[in-house]
């Protein structure tokens, strides 16, 4: 099932991640395979020169991009359009899901079969079409199996991720009918391609994202493993192709760095078994590939964040994972906690832009700004700059010029900025501070012993007798 | 700052004076760190001048959104230091708050921004210190005994002391350091985070607990107080619930390490 597009991941995080940390099966699951993905991503770079080199290379091409955003999105219309695809552009997650019905109806599409694509998942892609009946079928293997569970992916590579062997072995005995249970993985795959393959010659319209989108080609770079991102956008007679404003490259050689960085990043791989490049409909003598191409461009609020400086950074990602991967909460409490269809760092800082800040912030605020995701971010995302800024905005007075985003100040009470007011003010006044950590350290007896979430899980803290400043009075002749 | 990344920096030749910013937890809760780090840095023949006015960093204001505020703090220690010498801070964390984050707190006020910056160039954590600008080579006297070293996010990707720290360690002839698993991963504290998600913070700093307990290391040491009594904290909350009768996990400051280790007394 899809998320419902109003959905405030805001409310119930707390809930949400208590009960994901407390479920020690789940915990496991995610340890182990956070354990794995990032060793396959350390043997991929045992160079750091080359990897700081590489980093800087895409981070580079990224901000290109970006700072050449509105031009290369004319640029790449143009020159799809020149080669036969037709362009769409959508302001937000309806207006998306309305163009790909309309192509849908207009071609009298009854079955969909889905390639991998994160922007899908997004829009609440299969909801709107389900809704409007017309069958949504995802064929990359992780998305089939979710969809067959009624789940939202728990990660943005490996969306089954949350799931055991056995789990999906269970699930598919309940859900295909005459399947017999086994745990044998590549049994498990078998017996999933064997109900793809099927659908695939039924399917009328195949849907994709796209990794790159090239201005200067107008082609559409699609990185996959399984082969049925090939099979999606080549066997139906129509494809429909999703994403972000942001995934476009001016050349052709500014793919294969981020390719790079891409495969290595999030799966620890050199390359992928698939680069697909999809560059028009099918050609008058041509055997195969699609009659009708169709890329949809999405905003979906990405607009907000390419408006502000240090935000904008935020569209350099290239949806890789590998700071979910990192992040020591992400691996305590799984990507379904988060609420949000990108779970993590990245769901941390681009959801706001997407959902509104008001039903987003606690995100920002679930993280330790350990860096582990920065530093490992193959495109230099400051991902810790950006949650700082966006507590800042979550926390600013409503009109102020702190508050720029939708949904800034919604986290702002009276009550804690008064706290942090006294506690600017005790720390800025040495005269207050003095006597304060003076009372601290002579009344240690009677310090709490209760201090809050502290010593739930910790023993008190309790002032020393005397402070480092009395020590260094008393030692002076 | 982004982490890991050009922290290279031009180091200054020994200084006869330093300042110390001992932190305020560390002038609260473990004033015999600071007394330590003193100690330490006398005996390499450094004159240590700790300015009395000083506080907190203004760190745990500026992580939980409350820029003002921290502005108003962070603003007092910049005043603090005017004779161009060293400043030295026995944490990593509020080290990288002053090196890296003080510029961008001020980053609309020219005036500030040229003291920070300024400033930034003269913070030092205090290992760091220590190897690359006192050149600290004290034999060790102690009797052999295994450590694990934790060095907190913030010293690792913004100040990269943890090189630092384990090369002082290392330099402990009878010191073994031993290698806990996921030694790089963050122990939960977070600053309000704690407070914030407890339940996540306390499934984290288990795992450290439990990582450090696995690799049979004798004490934990680390530079920054802040993931020590979470460390520690949690450490003990344990054996209490275990009914343990002595601790199963102890530790200090990488600084009275040192000093106990070379031939300080203990005081
Ligand atoms: S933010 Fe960086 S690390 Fe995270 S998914 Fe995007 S590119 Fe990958």
């Amino acid at each position: 099932m899809n998320q419902p597009m109003h959905f405030h991941p805001a409310d119930g995080f707390a809930a949400r991640s208590r009960a994901a940390v407390n479920d020690a099966g789940q915990r496991k699951n995610f340890r182990g395979a956070m354990d794995f993905l990032q060793a396959k991503r350390r043997a991929q770079f045992p160079d750091a020169d080359e990897l700081a080199g590489l980093r800087e290379l895409g981070a580079t091409i990224r901000r290109y991009s970006l700072a050449h955003l509105p031009r290369l999105l004319e640029q790449l219309e143009a020159k799809l359009t020149a080669n036969g695809v037709q362009v769409h552009w959508a302001e937000n997650a309806d207006e998306a899901n309305a163009i790909a019905l309309g192509i849908a109806r207009r071609v009298e599409a009854r079955r969909i079969v889905k390639g991998k694509s994160m922007v899908s998942e997004e829009i609440g892609f299969n909801h709107a079409m389900a809704a409007a009946g017309i069958e949504a079928l995802e064929s990359d293997m992780g998305e089939y199996i979710v969809q067959l569970d009624g789940e939202a992916p728990s990660h943005i590579i490996m969306p089954e991720i949350n799931k055991t062997r056995q789990q999906i072995a269970e699930l598919f005995v309940d859900k295909i009918p005459g399947v017999t249970y086994t745990e044998d993985v590549d049994a498990l795959i078998l017996i999933g391609r064997e109900q793809l393959r099927r659908k695939f010659a039924e399917a009328d319209i195949g849907l994709s994202g796209v990794n790159f989108a090239v201005a200067e080609t107008g082609t559409l770079c699609l990185v996959e493993n399984e082969g049925n991102g090939r099979m999606c956008t080549t066997l139906p007679r129509v494809h429909i192709a999703v994403t972000g404003i942001e995934k476009v490259v001016e050349k052709l050689e500014h793919v294969p760095p981020l390719f790079s960085l891409l495969t290595r990043s999030a799966t620890g791989q050199a390359v992928t078994t698939y680069l697909n490049l999809i560059s028009g409909p099918r050609k008058p003598g041509e055997k195969d590939g699609p009659e009708e191409v169709h890329l949809i461009l999405i905003d979906n609020g990405r607009s907000q964040a390419y408006g502000d400086e240090l935000l904008r950074a935020t569209l350099q990602c290239i949806r890789c994972g590998a700071c979910m991967n990192h992040c020591p909460v992400y691996a305590r409490i799984g990507g379904h906690a988060y609420g949000t269809t990108y779970p993590g760092p990245i769901g941390a800082i681009v959801s706001p832009h997407m959902l509104g800040l008001d039903a987003t912030y606690p995100l920002a605020f679930a993280s330790t700004l350990c860096g582990a995701c920065g530093e490992v971010c193959p495109v230099r995302i400051p991902i810790s700059d950006i949650l700082v800024r966006l507590r800042n905005e979550a926390q600013a007075r409503p009109g102020s010029s702190d508050a720029s985003l939708r949904g800034s100040g919604a986290a702002r009470t009276k009550l804690v900025s008064a706290i942090w007011r006294g506690w600017s003010l005790i720390y800025s006044r040495l005269g207050l501070y003095r006597l304060t950590s003076w009372f601290m350290s002579r009344g240690r007896a009677l310090s709490p012993i209760e201090q809050g979430a502290w010593t739930r899980s910790r023993t008190p803290l309790i002032p020393a007798p005397k402070r480092l400043r009395d020590l260094i009075r008393e030692r002076k002749p | 700052m982004e982490p890991g990344h050009g922290l290279a920096r031009n180091y200054p030749a020994k200084p006869k004076n330093i300042y110390l910013f001992a932190t305020c937890l560390v002038d609260q809760f473990a004033p015999g760190a600071g007394m330590d780090t003193i100690r330490l840095l006398e005996r390499e023949g450094i004159a240590v001048h700790f300015p009395e006015e000083q506080t907190c960093c203004g760190q745990p204001a500026h992580t939980s959104g409350y820029p003002d505020e921290a502005r108003a703090v962070a603003r007092r220690q910049l005043g603090l230091f005017p004779e161009p010498w060293p400043v030295v801070v026995p944490s990593g964390s509020c080290a990288a708050m002053m090196r890296h984050e003080y510029p961008k707190l001020f980053a609309d006020d020219p005036a500030l921004l040229a003291q920070a910056l300024e400033l930034s160039e003269r913070v030092f954590e205090l290992t760091e210190f220590l190897v690359h600008v006192a050149g600290f080579r004290q034999a060790d006297l102690g009797p052999a005994c295994t450590v694990a070293l934790h060095t907190s996010c913030h010293a690792r990707r913004e100040m990269g002391s943890h090189e630092t720290s384990a090369a002082l360690l290392a330099g402990l002839g009878r010191v073994t350091v031993v290698q806990q698993a996921r030694v790089e991963e963050c122990c939960g504290f977070g600053g309000t985070f704690a407070m914030r998600h407890p339940d996540i913070s306390e499934a984290i700093v288990s795992d450290k607990v439990a990582s450090l307990r696995e690799s049979g290391a004798e004490r934990v040491v680390s530079a920054d107080c802040g993931c020590l009594f979470n460390i520690l904290g949690r450490a003990a909350k344990l054996d209490e619930i275990a009914v343990s009768p002595a601790p199963t996990l102890v530790g200090e400051h990488i600084a009275s390490f040192l000093w106990r280790r070379t031939g300080g007394a203990e005081q």
